[in-house]
C-alpha cells in the first residue's frame, strides 16, 4: 500500500513529528511505499538543519534524514510556511538576499501542490498534529 | 465506506474525542494516541461515553503511548484493544479513509 504522510507540527513541541516518525517507520518495516512525507505550517522546522538537542534526547531532525537516505523518501516543506518561518534551501537564500540556508539533508521545499498530489496518489493519507 | 479516526488530545483538554464519537458511524473504528490515550482508562468521567461508544465502534489504544505516560494497561476499559505501531499501519490499511482528530 502507497502511504503519504502529513506532519503539522514542530519537534519538540508535543509529540506529532515523533509518531509520524514511528509510524513512517512501521509502514516501511510492512513493506509499504510512502510516497511522501509532507511538511506543513510548524511542522516545517523538522526540516532546519541547525538543530543541536541535548545528547540524550532523540535529533528529530537528523532522523528523518537518516530515514530519507535509508529509504529514499521525498521530505518536502511547503515554500510558504518554510519562508516564513526562515527555512531556506541554497536557491532560495540566494533569490531573498539572505546570508545562509539551513534545510538538513533529504528534505526539499516546494509548493502545496505537492500535498494534493501525495494525497491523490497515496491509498492513504496520514494526518499528524496539534 | 469505513474509517479509522485518530484523536490525539486528551478529553479532559479539548473535545475532538467527544466530536469524533459524535460524528463516527456505526461500524468505524476510533484509535486514541498521543495525550488521547488518557480517555481508554476505566473509572474517569469520561469512561462511560467510551463503553457505549465501543459498543457500535471498534476502539483501540496506541500502547506505545500508554507506557510513556506510565498508565497502566489493566485499567484499561474492557473491550479496547491495546495496539502497537505495526497494528496502527495495518488498520490504516485495513480502513478506506482515516481523519485525524487534533
Amino acid at each position: 500500500m502507497k502511504f503519504g504522510i502529513l506532519v503539522n507540527e514542530g519537534p519538540y513541541q508535543h509529540q506529532a513529528s515523533d509518531s509520524a516518525y514511528l509510524f513512517t517507520r512501521a509502514a516501511l518495516a510492512a513493506g509499504h511505499e510512502v510516497f511522501r512525507i509532507f511538511f506543513y505550517h510548524d511542522g516545517v522546522n523538522n526540516g532546519t538543519r541547525l538543530t543541536v538537542p541535548p545528547q540524550d534526547d532523540r535529533n528529530v531532525v537528523d532522523r528523518w534524514s537518516e530515514l530519507a537516505q535509508e529509504h529514499s523518501l521525498d521530505l518536502v516543506l511547503c515554500v510558504a510556511a518554510a519562508q516564513r518561518r526562515g527555512l531556506l534551501d541554497a536557491d532560495e537564500a540566494k533569490r531573498h538576499k539572505k546570508d545562509a540556508d539551513n534545510i538538513a539533508p533529504g528534505f526539499r521545499i516546494s509548493g502545496l501542490g505537492q500535498l494534493i498530489e501525495a494525497a491523490i496518489q497515496s491509498d492513504r493519507l496520514v494526518t499528524f498534529g496539534d | 465506506m469505513s474509517l479509522l479516526h485518530t484523536v490525539n488530545k486528551s478529553p479532559f483538554e479539548r473535545n475532538g474525542l467527544q466530536s469524533c464519537l459524535r460524528l463516527a458511524e456505526d461500524g468505524h473504528a476510533v484509535l486514541l494516541i498521543e495525550d488521547a490515550v488518557v480517555a481508554a482508562l476505566d473509572g474517569t468521567e469520561h469512561a462511560e461515553t467510551i463503553k457505549n461508544s465501543a459498543e457500535r465502534l471498534s476502539v483501540y489504544v496506541l500502547g506505545p503511548d500508554l507506557d510513556a505516560r506510565g498508565l497502566p494497561k489493566d485499567r484499561i476499559i474492557d473491550g479496547i484493544e491495546v495496539v502497537d505501531y505495526d497494528r496502527f499501519v495495518a488498520l490504516a490499511c485495513e480502513h478506506d479513509s482515516i481523519q485525524s482528530w487534533l
